[in-house]
């Protein structure tokens, strides 16, 4: 079928909902998911939305926009986290008035905690920054905004999987769609097309993301040749669960919690003397990778897979049940423990993508050509760059709520001068005939697609990690490229049309390999170290050769092409960054 | 340890007849069901239909019956459901709704149910600027209600809508009282139709199914005989009785 709209709105997370929200304003505007309405993984974020409210202490959003600059190892474009801590404000509040259930003051307003690398006066102390609705900030921001598209009747395609998008030279004109339910593929027409399909860290073995996050939108448009930017920087979030990568909230340690070697020592005190165990993510990571290593890990055996401590029991049962009670409840389930009495064991997850899509301050897809004229991102998928080498706690739920909301007001306003795009009746050629292939009935045994799916988490985790060093990336280089030639030889199993789960899976396999491929490529072109991105062979920041950004193009015969693009440093000089 | 998810497997496309298939699996005692399900579609059997996303319990996907009571398949661990002697695990769709395809359901009417109740706020008064003054109190009277995260087990478990398939459910209750009783919305007034009618929240009848299944521990039943009452002092306020068909 072919639907017609003025803008269709991929992915239905904060970023989306939000853009959706603002686009319906003027323009006729679709959400099309994969998901359930309210299953995105916006619902997952726990600890809270930075904004310089000051309603806990004397804040100014100025402080907000260094510290992001900070904490992204001055890979940050200045004016875009300018933008960001501003716009976050006004966010927060119309969030707030649209009705979202944040934590309260005794006096009523919105309360707020402490995150990490959140500083007053320019790094002077820690700062009450984070907007907060107990451990469950982005459910409630996923809820409200689904409910306010309720009210405004924007209009849904559920469990509708994009799989294509539809240019005219470097204008869009739409995107293909394949629909859960019956199998066909789906011509949607459209002005504008935002993308905002979230994360991909689905591409590494132990992982806080959704099985659902696949990078879905970020691989579209690196297979219609649009330049990734800075996949490098690949975000480790300090503090998973053991094993499995749930997320335990920054926040634990934002009301006080401390991470615990096997000696008990509050070893942050080594790494960062004054913002301890709330520096920022990069460096509590590697903090905890360099415990383990030299055998300070609970277990003490020096490999990679041992952990530590996140100590809570200090803070008192009420806090607990108060401030983190999806925390406990998440370690009653899994660890069969109470973090009001038990410490939590902990180790690094595959959390956040810094890179993806090349936008700017309005959401608009650029590159070093200019704009796509009607194409958007927003969100995890996009980079605008507003968290450089390194996210700081919070910044994804600003991110989203601001360039959400921004994309979706450009939308509102370009749709009004735009023409409806023309758009071939062969658009969905190209995407039927890579289903085709993947369906096709190979005759012997074929590859089983988990075999690649295991390879390519393996080789992730172990090569494109926290710690990297050239031949390490290499390695996952050239084990992801022969993972993608064995995707050409897989055997799917389920011959149905309606509801064939296992087509999809295989898409989002395919994704996550061409976006694996731009991860480890761009990691091993850069030769320093900066925020996420830590190399054994070369440990220092290089500022004289390497403050640019990364645009990495896959090229039609599986390479990767490496471009740069200029950072922003209009504002604040890169300095050393210490805490 | 071996254990024998015993899964009951329907395709409406080919028309086969709903029959229960064996897989025997290796798993630890701490493996997500969930994890044993991905492991059969990934290795053993690729057609089998289930939905899952987040695998920790928050995003209301993988919700199903498992032993014959409903819970999320990423939230409930092997130790929970087998024991030494006891190690088949029979996984069956959510009821109420109709199969799509082995686990998966067609949640069309669960949704269409929670939109009617107007899940969204209706502020009292325009905001100028700024937020709304809300108490730490007021907040706390419906932050139970913001846990819900639709997965519908509530409305599989419900004995209610076995009878009366028009039932407006649990779930959608929930979702009316979250506004109900948030001080910044209007409340009741602006969803009473909704819920004061025979089909709205009067067929319940205690029979606390949907607060013994929900994986986000809401005290459903609870919420629901509060909101009842606040629709009972609202008619008799005005000398009126409650629509729930059997008053006159």
């Amino acid at each position: 079928m072919t639907y017609e709209f003025d803008a269709v709105i991929v992915g239905g997370g904060g970023a989306g909902l939000y853009a959706a929200l603002e686009a319906s304003q003027t323009a006729k505007t679709a959400v099309v998911s994969k998901l359930y309405p309210m299953r995105s993984h916006t619902g997952a974020a726990q600890g809270g939305i930075g904004a310089a409210l000051g309603n806990v202490d004397r804040d100014k959003p100025e402080w907000h926009a260094f510290d992001t600059v900070k904490g992204g190892d001055y890979l940050v474009d200045q004016e875009a986290a300018r933008i960001l801590s501003e716009d976050a404000v006004r966010a927060v509040y119309d969030l707030e008035n649209r009705g979202l259930p944040f934590s309260r003051t005794p006096e009523g307003r919105i309360d707020q905690r402490r995150f990490g690398g959140h500083t007053s006066n320019f790094g002077e102390q820690a700062v009450k920054r984070s907007c907060y609705a107990a451990d469950r900030t982005g459910h409630m921001i996923l809820q409200t905004l689904y409910q306010q598209c309720i009210k405004n009747n924007v209009e849904f395609y559920d469990e509708f999987q994009v799989v294509d998008v539809i240019m005219d030279g470097r204008t869009v004109a739409g995107v293909v769609a394949f629909e859960l339910k019956t199998g066909e593929l789906h011509t949607f027409r459209s002005k504008a097309v935002l993308f905002a399909t979230g994360g991909f860290g689905r591409m590494f073995r132990i992982t806080s993301n959704a099985h659902a996050n696949t990078g879905d939108g970020p691989a579209i448009l690196a297979r219609a040749g649009i330049p990734m930017e800075d996949m490098e920087f690949y975000q480790f979030h300090p503090t998973g669960i053991r094993g499995m990568g749930i997320l335990i909230t920054e926040g634990v340690r934002g009301e006080g919690g401390i991470l615990r070697n096997r000696d008990g020592e509050r070893f942050m005190e080594r790494y960062a003397p004054t913002l301890l165990d709330l520096a920022p993510r990069d460096m509590v990571s590697r903090a905890i990778m360099t415990e383990v290593l030299e055998g300070r890990g609970i277990r003490g055996d020096g490999k990679i897979d041992d952990y530590v401590y996140l100590d809570a029991t200090h803070l008192g049962r009420e806090t607990v049940e108060a401030k983190i009670p999806d925390i406990q409840d998440f370690c009653k389930t899994y660890l069969a423990i109470d973090p009001a009495t038990a410490s939590m064991p902990v180790q690094p997850t595959a959390h956040y993508a810094m890179g993806g899509i090349p936008t700017d301050i309005h959401g608009r897809v650029v590159d070093n050509s200019g704009v796509y004229d009607g194409l958007y991102a927003a969100g995890e998928c996009a980079c605008v760059s507003v968290h450089g080498a390194n996210r700081l706690g919070t910044n994804s739920l600003v991110d989203l709520i601001v360039f959400g909301r921004r994309a979706g007001q450009h939308i509102a306003d370009f749709v009004k001068g735009a023409d409806a795009p023309a758009v071939p009746s062969d658009a969905a050629d190209a995407a039927r005939v890579r289903i085709e292939r993947i369906r096709e009935a190979r005759s012997g045994n074929g590859v089983n697609p988990s075999e690649i799916y295991t390879g390519m988490q393996s080789t992730m985790m172990e090569n494109v990690g926290v710690y990297r060093d050239d031949e390490r990336m290499a390695q996952a280089v050239s084990d992801v490229q022969e993972l993608r030639e064995a995707f050409m030889r897989i055997k799917p199993q389920d011959s149905g049309t309606d509801f064939n789960a296992e087509i999809l899976g295989l898409l989002e396999l395919e994704n996550l390999l061409d976006l694996s491929l731009l991860t480890a490529a761009s990691a091993k072109n850069r030769r320093e170290s900066r925020g996420a991105h830590s190399r054994r062979d070369y440990p220092e920041r290089n500022d004289d050769e390497w403050l640019k950004h990364t645009l990495a193009r896959l090229t039609d015969d599986g390479q990767v092409e490496i471009d740069y693009k200029s950072v922003d440093v209009s504002i604040w000089e890169p300095k050393p960054r210490t805490y | 340890m071996t254990v024998t998810l015993e899964i009951l497997r329907q395709n409406p496309e080919t028309g086969s007849k709903p029959e229960y298939r064996n897989y025997t699996v290796e798993v630890d005692k701490t493996d997500r069901v969930l994890d044993a399900l991905m492991d059969i579609t990934r290795t053993v059997d690729g057609s089998l239909g289930f939905r899952r996303s987040c695998a920790h319990g928050v995003c209301g996907s993988d919700a199903m019956r498992i032993n014959g009571k409903e819970r999320l398949a990423c939230k409930t661990l092997f130790q929970d459901v087998v024991s030494e002697s006891e190690t088949v695990v029979r996984i069956e769709p959510l009821r109420h709704l109709p199969v799509q395809k082995d686990l998966m359901v067609d949640q069309s009417e669960f949704f269409t149910k929670f939109r009617s109740v107007k899940p969204y706020i209706i502020p009292k008064e325009e905001v100028a600027d700024g937020e709304f003054i809300q108490s730490q109190e007021e907040r706390e009277l419906f932050d139970e209600a913001t846990k819900c995260i639709n997965c519908a087990a509530c409305y599989s478990a419900c004995p209610i809508l076995d009878e009366n398939p028009k039932f407006l459910g649990p779930a959608a209750i929930v979702q009316a009282a979250r506004f109900v009783r948030d001080s910044r919305d209007k409340g009741l007034e602006a969803r009473l139709e909704e819920l004061d009618r025979p089909d709205g929240i009067w067929p319940c009848q205690n029979k606390f199914e949907c607060t013994r299944v929900c994986p986000r521990d809401i005290k459903i039943t609870k919420l629901i005989n509060l909101t009842k009452r606040e629709i009972t002092k609202y008619r008799e306020s005005r000398g009126e009785t409650v629509r729930d068909g059997q008053s006159s």
